[in-house]
């Protein structure tokens, strides 16, 4: 090492400035110590000034009652709940809008990417004008838009909009479905959808096997399809259909009985996934498009069907390249959920980061805990991610 | 524990304000400063709105120009900070603002755990119910299984839980961040009743297209007692800004007017109640660390307690509130300040 035997003649302050190692340790040795310096100030700031004003910090506040009530709560949940459980609902309800908005997303999203690359030109040219506009309007907006859309142009509960013959009723306060009570022979039934479950994972390796074997191929997809789904209505049917049904019915004010969606709901899932959707319409045409002609062409080549080409060949190299960007359209649906409370969908921010926070007065306790919950959330989806990643990367030999 | 402490605080840093705690001092603050920054609403018709001009008015706004002009000389020298019912506390506390007039309710959990200082009551209220007449409904009793729009960020959730509770009916709340997000669900029928402090009804009302086709319902569930605070801790900025206020309750129970007080200040009177208010006798304002003219600052630049009523939310107003509750103990009110003597 010349450099350090010709350097270390010099003085230390001319080393400082030429010497390009040390020059870069120290520089980011001062870097971490201001950082550190500044985190210790701020921890020190708030500690001593909720101190100063006498404002412990304290999570007992959570096993007190809560005294307000929550609307769509998926769980027993009343105002003599204490805050823990207001917020756990919350948290459900935050996993509820995401988790069918990654699933609706995903879907549409999907379809717009593979509609942008349809060499019909009033398809494509469509869906692109569909992006752009989705893409360059902000979320908060097509929130209340849709909010606006239903509360204002849907009924009143009074004159609800009723479809498949009393079934359905569509109104501002929520679209109203039949609930399914079970009776007890619905064991049977779910009994023969883990029984179909199991059939599948089998019949997969068994397929596999044959067709390392002797090159056969199974409808795999099909069977599977029957094994999950057709078992179990078939079980449904021999037992007697073992479900009544708890209909809706319009009582003074609102309906009772019967499942609801609500508008809130139901604006902040449409609202969140088109917005997502656009993004990953374009996410999925840049995975698409990323693949080479060639290997359409070899596969051609080879006798594969067009099917038989996407599925085996396009979709596994297009997938490497669209999930990395897919899971931060996932961290981002679970993130912006949290504009829930512009139009009253009661998520963990409304929950115990807005009126459990009001009534009690204890901001930094709620924001820890709202953050933390967030901060699970995204971790918990870029692991998730990251394994499928792993098992989806190239395998190379 | 400490060390627990400083970890879990740490999570919450990036929330947290910079700015250290003036725990004593507020009044040699705001002088230094020149301007008092006085924490209100982000905007209810009545109470605290930029006008079409750009300047704040209203009920609330008008007591902190009362304070404003008796601690800087200037109905003017105010810097209004705009507040949620979320941050208004926050705001309070973390010393971006001095003092709090913002529609809120006086409780004891805000008063000992909040670590706030009430000053007394400037408008007694209680929370209500508006219905569109249509409905037909003429007491909250009617009410089992209604949809109420609830704007959140204050007491009112909790009163609405006991008081549906108490009547052992069913409700369905649909709980809205913004008064005008709250309005549009309302008038849109998303819900069937629309819950705030009376007052606030009537101010939301006031701004609606066909104000009289809702009613509010006669049945008032909770007492609101709305007041200014300051932070706990520093006794002299609350003896000034509650003497403040009182001066101002004081100056219409004993006639001095904004029109008229100047002339009272001018030559001591025959009534010892006026001339101790207007400086011409002792001297009070030296008590709060101010000069002997600070209660005719503050009555002169907006007036007295009735005048600053009637002219933001009173009968000819299109709030239309009447004094109710909110008139002098001397005219069947339970306004009553205590004496300034």
């Amino acid at each position: 090492m010349t450099t350090a035997d010709t350097s270390s003649k010099q003085s230390l302050f001319y080393r400082l400035f030429f010497d390009k190692e040390l020059r870069s340790v120290t520089i980011q040795v001062i870097t971490m110590a201001i950082m550190i310096a500044f985190t210790f100030f701020l921890v020190h700031n708030v500690t001593t000034n909720l101190e100063t004003i006498g404002k412990g910090y304290s999570f007992d506040f959570l096993w007190d009652a809560s005294n307000y009530d929550i609307n769509q709560h998926l769980i027993p949940y009343d105002s003599r709940s204490p805050h823990w459980r207001a917020a756990l609902v919350g948290l459900i309800n935050t996993l509820l809008v995401a988790v069918a908005g990654i699933i609706l997303s995903t879907i549409v999203g999907f379809l717009l990417g593979v509609l942008r690359l349809s060499s019909n030109w009033l398809v494509n040219r469509t869906v692109y004008v569909y992006i752009e506009y989705v893409r360059n309007v902000p979320v908060l907006l097509h929130i209340l838009l849709v909010h606006g859309i239903i509360v204002n142009t849907l009924p009143v509960p009074k004159n609800a909009m009723m479809a498949f013959d009393g079934t359905l009723f569509l109104t501002n306060r929520g679209f109203y479905t039949p609930k399914p009570l079970f009776e007890p022979a619905m064991w049977a039934v779910l009994i023969a959808f883990v029984i179909g479950i199991g059939f599948t994972i089998w019949f997969k390796r068994y397929a596999k096997k044959v067709q390392d074997a002797t090159g056969k191929i199974y409808p795999v997809l099909l069977i599977s399809l029957g094994a999950i789904i057709g078992l179990p209505i078939i079980v449904f049917f021999l037992a007697g259909m073992p479900v009544t049904l708890d209909y809706p019915v319009l009582s003074g004010f609102n309906f009772k009985g019967g499942l609801v969606l609500r508008p809130e709901f139901v604006a902040l899932w449409i609202a969140l996934s088109l917005y997502t959707a656009a993004f990953i319409a374009e996410i999925v045409r840049a995975g698409i498009q990323a693949i080479s002609h060639g290997q359409t062409e070899a596969a051609f080549a080879l006798g594969l069907k067009p099917g038989r080409t996407m599925q085996l060949i396009i979709i596994p190299q297009a997938l490497r390249v669209i999930i990395p960007p897919l899971s931060s359209q996932y961290l981002n649906i679970t993130k912006n959920s949290s504009l829930a409370i512009a139009i009253g969908y009661m998520d963990i921010v409304a929950t115990i980061g807005g009126i459990s926070l009001n009534q009690t007065g204890r901001e930094m306790e709620c924001m820890t805990i709202v953050l933390g919950i967030y901060l699970m959330f995204s971790l918990m989806i870029s692991a998730f991610m990251n394994w499928y990643n792993k098992r989806m990367r190239l395998v190379e030999r | 524990m400490k060390l627990f402490k400083t970890l879990a605080v740490s999570a919450a840093v990036a929330l947290a304000s910079t700015s250290g705690v003036a725990n004593a001092g507020t009044l040699e603050d705001v002088k230094a400063r020149g301007e008092l920054n006085c924490v209100v609403t982000t905007g209810v018709p009545g109470f605290a709105a930029p006008d079409d001009s750009g300047r704040w008015a209203g009920f609330d706004v008008d007591f902190c120009r009362a304070t404003a002009a008796a601690v800087l000389g200037s109905p003017d020298k105010v810097k209004f900070v705009p507040t949620t019912g979320k941050t208004r506390f926050t705001v309070l506390n973390s010393g971006e603002g001095d003092l709090l007039y913002r529609n809120t309710t006086i409780t004891m959990s805000r008063d000992a755990d909040l670590k706030l200082t009430f000053l007394g009551v400037n408008y007694y209220d209680g929370q209500g119910f508006m219905v569109p007449k249509a409905l037909g409904v003429t007491s909250a009793k009617q009410l089992d299984g209604a949809s109420v729009c609830i704007q959140t960020g204050t007491t009112t959730e909790l009163n609405l839980a006991d008081y549906f509770r108490a009547n052992n009916m069913k409700y369905e709340p649909v709980t809205i961040e913004t008064n005008e997000e709250g309005q549009t669900n309302y008038l849109a029928g998303r819900c069937d009743v629309y819950t705030t402090d009376a007052s606030g009804l009537a101010a939301t009302r006031s701004t609606f297209e066909h104000p009289n086709a809702h009613i509010i319902l006669p049945e008032i569930i909770s007492k609101e007692p709305l007041g200014p605070a300051v932070r706990q801790g520093d006794d002299q900025w609350a003896d000034v800004t509650r003497w403040v206020l009182n001066a101002l309750i004081s100056a219409e129970e004993v006639g001095l007017t904004q029109a008229n007080v100047k002339q009272h200040a001018a030559k001591a009177g025959s009534n010892p109640d006026i001339n101790r208010i207007v400086g011409t006798e002792g001297d009070f304002g030296a008590m709060i660390g101010l000069d002997k003219q600070w209660a005719v600052r503050a009555i002169s630049a907006v007036g007295n307690y009735g005048e600053i009523f009637e002219r933001n939310i009173g009968v000819n107003t299109s709030l239309g509130l009447a004094r109710g509750l909110n008139a002098q103990w001397t005219n069947g009110g339970i306004l009553y300040s205590p004496p300034i003597r």
